[in-house]
């Protein structure tokens, strides 16, 4: 019998090298910029914590049962002495207990879950609190401030530790709209409105993506979230309610010119020009955003002349097509729309 | 009694022998079949393994540039549909074939031709929906066809929704023939004596996963009707800019995908909960509790569908009502997990290969049990939901679950259906690069779900933290590859040259056991009266296990007269087993050519894919008729050959 036990004692290499690695599984917790357990906004905060309270107990009862299992198999590992053992069926006993101590536990994990739906539930309504229309399309995120008429694509600002009502809606097909770091997610569906509210409770970049497959270049649907402080955000309210003036350098008019010549103002538009398209990103604003292409690449001139030469090349079935563009149209289409401040 | 060897005859007529490969084409036998399912799904295993290689070489790292996106699409959504509709069931249904009629003291199934039928479809299926890649691309939405990306506008670059469509719906009629049969075999071939709380567990979730399986099918035969009709005669059942809903896609598809995945475990639970009690020397503990928990998952799996729509937008009533009933259905399942350790407990462990899988098994289940009590809090869930966090919680429940329970069977029942056994040392091998393989593999997309990584993208940037852990997980990927290959070989080296078995390898507890390796063509050829649960071991060792362990004579149905005639009876003599024949075949190939040349009408006409309304069928359909037509009207008629004398 002493044999028996002795195995698990002489092998406490297998429980450190558990520990470790259950130590290596959690260490990359939190660091990442799309990470869910680094909340920077009470909505978050409350998630991860619910997660974190679940996670843990899960720990607990894994090491109780998994230990249970390992013990258990060593324990009675047979030996050649060994006769049959004693055929017991079962005990009632221990099957009311090892019934009620789960249904405990859950009871403990559905507390707070309901607590936690009710409050990211309710959404927040009244004066101080910012509308956002999110509207999921083939491969990029609109957002849409119907209070302050505003129309932009791939970033969306909102003032730290103010609370943000937002309305998820889709163009085409189902999306899920998620920016780990402040909230959990909710899908695009097209025909519904669904609802969440978030609130960024720290300066700073926040990394979003689409969660909900959708066809070809759903890996590239990428989205940021600039909480700002009031004043910065204020600031980039005014910019983006104003038309921009046609455009100084001769560069960036001759890029004005072809913009209005070529097929572009079929899909996108321009405050102030004659481009009124609404089916790809409106672009009024665009020479202030920090990415491109659904949030795919950052924004810098040599990623934005790839991408004219040749959209369905860097995007897989972009809508945008190839439009054949030389490279002198190129340039002066890069400073155009860096124009437009 | 068992007898080493058993009689040569066939007790057939002559005209309706087939030898040879024939024999197997022709087959009503369900050991045949079973054999047939089994190495027909562990093919598909393979192919989905492929893919499942494919899409880790492809995230290995950052920016892949191993498939194409679109390419990565199809990969992911085969290599889904193909390990659960084309591996996993159909290797649950193999045991179902091979053990159920042995474990209940039966020749044979209910519908012997039923039987046959069903496995044609199965294979016709499979090679259908696999043959999408040949011709213009394989379904590319996902195994869970989310509308309306589905629908023509979004998707009608290739036939390969329509060649999903087809293949599930054949699927869907193999699976309900299937889960027929076993319910009425279940239910009136049982040997005399063996009453339900005397059944095997592996026999018991054979039932309840049987009444799963038809209830479960017509739902999703219902949502892949309407898709079909959207999409061949522009109806709009999912169609939002006709007004629809697609959500609606969503509530079917998961009502009937939720007893799905119930479906897939419960026939591997069976296993364990046989196995177990066999290598620990000790009955199963909690039979009735067991028993009873797997009936109680199977109507709790009814109420906890919209678990997988909690991002989805339902409302915060619904969200807490499905949370509370998915929390719940873990009770049952936990219940499990701790009266197969107490099976163990007090025993006397045989650490063969078997077992290993089965405690593997719990080991890894309990993993994955535990991950989806994480995701039944819909506000974790909003952190978890479509992320490699769920990818992890499926693996480990599907692979180091369901996969390690039928593994665990392959090795505790070849020697029955061969009369050798596994090479135990290759075995043990296999047993160790699956279950590191899959640590390496699975455990880290807990991290990367966490870290934000979505599913089914066809690559990632740098610098999001998700480079390591994918890295480790194709690593892990390849290391099960190998483990499949060792099995492989074992495989094929085993069926020819294992040792050999005899009746009764394991010292098991069940009916199985009593006869010989590999039984006679009628099982059993007195049919035993039943008068305990695990009525071979109580044959050998009595009810307490106070024997030593001979095998005395089990009573049986029928007793002889005299000595003369029980020497003949013990020959299989005077039994009449049912004919082979062709019918179920010509039926089930009559079947799919049938729907293929409907739903597969723009395909067969060169019609651009989404062509509207793509009536009236192609010719195919109606040759496909005739031939099923012809098919069943045999069956129906077919003459029962004389009674051999």
């Amino acid at each position: 019998m002493a044999s028996r036990v002795h195995l698990l004692r002489r092998r406490p290499l297998v429980w450190i090298l558990l520990a470790g690695l259950l130590a290596l599984l959690i260490s990359g917790c939190g660091t990442g910029p799309q990470s869910a357990l680094a909340p920077a906004g009470p909505v978050g905060m409350r998630e991860a914590g619910l997660y974190n309270l679940i996670f843990w107990m899960a720990v607990v009862v894994f090491v109780l049962v998994e230990g249970l299992l390992l013990f258990t198999a060593l324990r009675f590992r047979r030996r050649t002495s060994d006769g049959i053992p004693s055929q017991i069926h079962g005990n009632t006993r221990l099957e009311i207990v090892w019934t009620i101590i789960p249904v405990l536990i859950l009871i403990v994990i559905a507390v707070p879950t309901i607590t936690t739906i009710a409050s990211a539930s309710t959404i927040p309504q009244g004066p101080d609190v910012l509308k956002v229309t999110v509207i999921g399309h083939q491969w990029w995120w609109e957002f849409r401030y119907p209070d302050l008429g505003i129309v932009t694509a791939d970033e969306m600002h909102i003032p730290v530790g103010t609370k943000v009502a937002l309305t998820v809606e889709s163009a085409d097909v189902i999306h899920s709209f998620w920016v780990p770091r402040l909230a959990g997610k909710i899908q695009a569906i097209p025909r519904r409105q669904n609802e969440m509210w978030l609130q960024g409770d720290e300066i700073g970049e926040f990394y979003g993506q689409c969660y909900q497959l959708c066809g070809t270049s759903h890996a590239n649907m990428r989205f940021r979230v600039f909480v700002q402080s009031k004043a910065d955000f204020d600031a980039w309210v005014k910019d983006q309610q104003a038309v921009p003036a046609p455009p100084t350098d001769p560069e960036a008019a001759k890029g004005a010119q072809i913009f209005q010549s070529k097929a572009c103002v079929g899909c996108h538009t321009i405050a102030g020009t004659n481009a009124k398209g609404t089916i790809g990103p409106n672009l009024t604003h665009f020479g202030s955003r920090t990415t491109i292409a659904g949030a795919m690449l950052e924004k810098t001139d040599a990623n934005l002349a790839m991408w004219l030469h040749d959209p369905p090349g860097v995007k897989p079935g972009s809508i945008m097509p190839n439009l054949g563009l030389t490279d002198d149209e190129i340039k002066a289409l890069v400073a155009y729309l860096d124009s437009l401040k | 009694m068992a007898t080493a060897e058993h009689a040569a005859t066939t007790h057939q007529p002559d005209r309706r022998r087939y030898e040879g490969i024939w024999s197997w084409i022709f087959t009503v036998d369900h050991k045949k079949i079973g054999v047939m399912y089994g190495v027909t799904a562990v093919c598909f295993f393979l192919i989905g393994g492929i893919e499942a290689l494919l899409i880790r070489s492809q995230l290995m790292f950052p920016n892949g540039k191993v498939v194409s996106p679109d390419q990565f699409n199809e990969l992911f959504t085969m290599h889904g549909t193909t390990m659960i509709f084309l591996a996993l069931m159909p290797l649950s249904v193999a045991f179902f074939n091979i053990v159920v009629p042995l474990q209940i003291g039966a020749r044979d199934v209910a519908f012997p031709r039923l039987n046959a039928f069903s496995y044609w479809v199965y294979l016709f299926g499979g090679l259908l929906l696999n043959a999408s890649y040949l011709f213009g691309g394989a379904p590319n939405a996902g195994w869970f066809g989310y509308a309306n990306l589905t629908e023509v506008p979004y998707n009608h670059s290739s036939y390969g929704i329509d060649f999903w469509i087809l293949g599930l719906q054949i699927l869907g009629v193999s699976s309900m023939a299937g889960a027929f049969n076993f319910l009425v075999t279940i239910i009136n071939a049982r040997a005399p004596g063996m009453t339900f709380m005397r059944m095997p567990l592996f026999t018991w979730m054979t039932l309840v996963t049987s009444f799963l399986l038809i209830l479960a099918f017509p739902v999703i035969t219902v949502a892949l009707v309407e898709l079909m009709f959207d999409r061949l005669f522009a109806t709009n059942f999912f169609n939002p800019a006709a007004g629809a809903e697609p959500i609606l896609w969503q509530h079917l598809f998961w009502l009937f995908g939720h007893p799905e995945v119930y479906i897939l475990i419960l026939p591997a639970m069976g296993i364990i909960s046989d196995v177990l009690p066999t290598f620990a020397r000790k009955p199963l503990f909690g039979y009735p509790v067991v028993a009873y928990s797997g009936v109680a998952i199977a109507f709790m799996s009814w109420g906890v569908w919209a678990h997988h729509m909690f991002s989805a937008g339902l409302g915060p009533v619904a969200n807490a009502v499905f949370s509370v009933t998915t929390m719940l259905i873990a009770v049952p399942t936990g219940i499990k997990i701790f009266n197969w350790i107490g099976t163990l407990w007090g025993g006397s462990i045989n650490f063969k290969t078997p077992l290993l899988f089965a405690l593997g098994f719990i080991a890894m289940f309990t993993i994955g049990g535990l991950s989806g009590v994480m995701l039944a809090s819909p506000p974790a869930d909003w952190l978890e939901n479509d992320t490699y966090f769920v990818v992890a919680h499926i693996h480990y429940v599907l692979f180091g679950g369901t996969i390690f329970g039928l593994f665990a069977g392959i090795y505790y029942w070849f020697p029955k259906v061969t009369g050798r056994l596994l090479d135990e040392r290759l075995g043990q091998i296999h047993f160790w690069l699956m279950l590191i393989g899959m640590n390496v593999t699975f455990a880290g997309m807990h991290v990367l779900g966490m870290e934000g990584m979505p599913r089914r993208i066809a690559t990632y940037p740098p610098g999001m933290g998700w480079d390591t852990w994918n890295f480790i997980a194709t690593i892990g990927a390849f290391t099960i590859a190998v483990g499949m290959l060792v099995f492989i070989y074992n495989f094929f080296a085993s069926v020819r040259h294992g040792q050999v078995a005899g009746p009764d390898p394991w010292d098991g507890r069940t009916l199985e056991w009593s006869i010989p390796s590999p039984p006679p063509p009628y099982n059993f050829a007195r049919i035993p009266i039943v008068r305990a649960r695990d009525p071979f071991w109580v044959q050998k060792y009595g009810d307490a296990g106070h024997g030593h362990g001979r095998v005395v004579p089990m009573p049986v149905a029928g007793g002889a007269h005299d000595a003369e005639e029980a020497r003949a009876d013990e020959h299989g003599e005077g039994i009449h087993m049912p004919d082979p024949s062709y019918y179920p075949i010509v039926a089930a190939l009559g079947l799919a050519v049938m729907l293929a040349g409907v739903i597969l009408t723009n395909l067969i006409l060169g019609n651009p894919p989404g062509t509207q309304p793509a009536w009236p069928p192609s010719w195919v359909a109606f040759v496909g008729l005739v031939v099923f037509l012809y098919g069943i009207y045999g069956w129906a008629l077919e003459p029962v050959s004389g009674h051999s004398s």
